[in-house]
């Protein structure tokens, strides 16, 4: 299996002071080649200012199936917004 | 309280003019700096300065509020302060890596502010002495630090201002959880409504200090406003921050402690009297009533957290040598 080419994520920076965005992967033999092969695959109708690539192998995910345990509980903590506390409207924007 | 990162910042640089000249037409011309671009010495220093003291000054910020947890008055009240302590802890956190952007660790970062190198706002050396000055911290503290974090938002380094804009995303219920509690108080009882001027009383001045010194004494602002790392001048913030706080305290009913505090029709802005620039730097130069017992507290909890940190790096090791071994087996 050593012989196939290693797998990429592409992550591109659309515009001056944005974050670079994943966009996709491709196949490139060293991060150099996989840098030039982002360059033609990804950004060919001026998508970005800035590239990153990394191994995918290299990017650890959360399962999806964790998805209720990880996220879940944020959904009853709505005293994380503005919005659930009380101000008067005579006070102005706060 | 960002502004008093610049206090002390060694902004001198010593790149050639052709150098520097290429770097002021980006800065001009709105182009946002990003960690692998060129930059002069003096701007990563300032920033290293700014952004790690600014997230020493979250995660410092953490202590005089983490003190009333256990003792906040209702169930709704306890919630949100932990919310809101957390998010102090997540906001240090986007700080320190933002900064590590530039080439500093961020074990350097915690070794400067554990051996009291670093400052750190000069806001957090205050006491909490009742519940009521968890509500004038939430509306005057963090009311300030809206105010100063606004233009960051726009700060020509890429990786602060974007952290600077989910730092203002998230604290937008910390003012308003402040301002909420100090209502409620000032419409209580006699005690309660006692209770929230005197929590007002002592945080007013300290909060107004929290912009740093006037214009005319602050050093280093001109070099960071042409950097545009600073997009406000201290006085032009601590003015936005009265125009927009006194009429707040008007309508619960308290009274801001300042005798010459009167509305200037002239300037559409209110007119205050002298801040003790003198207990400004008392507190600065670590001599405020809880700077001893704020370091002491933080070298604690780096002393007591040493074992985590030393176990998952065992756990994390003792792991890979399994998966190593299991790899080896299977060949």
């Amino acid at each position: 299996m050593t012989n196939e080419t290693p797998l990429w994520e592409v992550f591109i920076r659309p515009r001056n002071g944005l974050a670079h965005r994943h966009c996709g992967s491709l196949h490139a033999a060293d991060a150099e080649m996989a840098l030039q092969a982002a360059r033609d695959v990804y950004t060919r109708r001026g998508e970005g200012t800035s590239i990153w690539v990394v191994p995918s192998a290299e990017i650890t995910a959360s399962d999806p199936k964790d998805k209720d345990a990880l996220f879940e509980p944020t959904a009853d903590k709505i005293y994380r917004h503005p919005t659930f506390y009380d101000i008067p409207d005579d006070v102005g924007h706060m | 309280m960002y502004s008093q990162g610049l206090i002390g910042a060694q902004t001198s640089t010593e790149e050639d003019e052709a150098f520097l000249a290429r770097f002021q037409e980006r800065i001009d011309a709105e182009e946002k700096i990003e960690p692998t671009d060129d930059m002069p010495e003096g701007y990563r220093r300032t920033l290293i300065r700014q952004i790690g003291q600014h997230a020493h000054s979250e995660i410092v910020g953490m202590l005089p509020e983490g003190n009333w947890i256990t003792r906040a008055p209702t169930l709704r009240r306890k919630a949100a302060l932990l919310a809101k302590v957390q998010d102090e802890g997540g906001h240090g956190l986007y700080l320190y890596s933002a900064a590590e952007t530039l080439g500093v660790t961020r074990e350097q970062m915690s070794e400067e502010l554990l051996a009291g190198k670093a400052k750190y706002s000069s806001i957090f050396n205050y006491p909490t002495l009742t519940w009521a000055d968890i509500g004038a911290i939430g509306w005057l503290v963090d009311g300030a630090a809206i105010m100063n974090q606004i233009p960051l938002c726009r700060c020509s380094y890429g990786p602060y201002a974007r952290a600077m804009i989910r730092v203002c995303k998230e604290e937008s219920f910390h003012q308003r959880q402040g301002y909420e509690i100090m209502m409620t108080l000032a419409r209580g009882t006699d005690a309660q409504k006692e209770m929230a001027q005197d929590a007002l009383d002592r945080w007013w001045w300290p909060s107004l200090m929290m912009f740093g010194p006037h214009d005319g004494d602050s050093v280093h602002g001109d070099q960071s406003a042409k950097w545009k790392i600073k997009r406000f001048t201290n006085d032009e913030l601590r003015q936005k921050f009265v125009n927009a706080t006194v009429p707040q305290a008007e309508f619960i009913g308290l009274k801001v402690p300042d005798p010459e505090c009167r509305w200037n029709e002239e300037k559409q802005g209110y007119d205050i009297g002298p801040i003790d620039w003198d207990e400004f730097w008392r507190v600065v130069k670590g001599n405020g009533p809880m700077n001893r017992e704020r370091l002491e507290a933080r070298r604690k909890a780096h002393e007591e957290g040493a074992w985590v940190r030393e176990a998952a790096n065992a756990y994390a090791a003792k792991r890979k040598a399994r998966k190593q071994a299991a790899k080896i087996a299977a060949e």
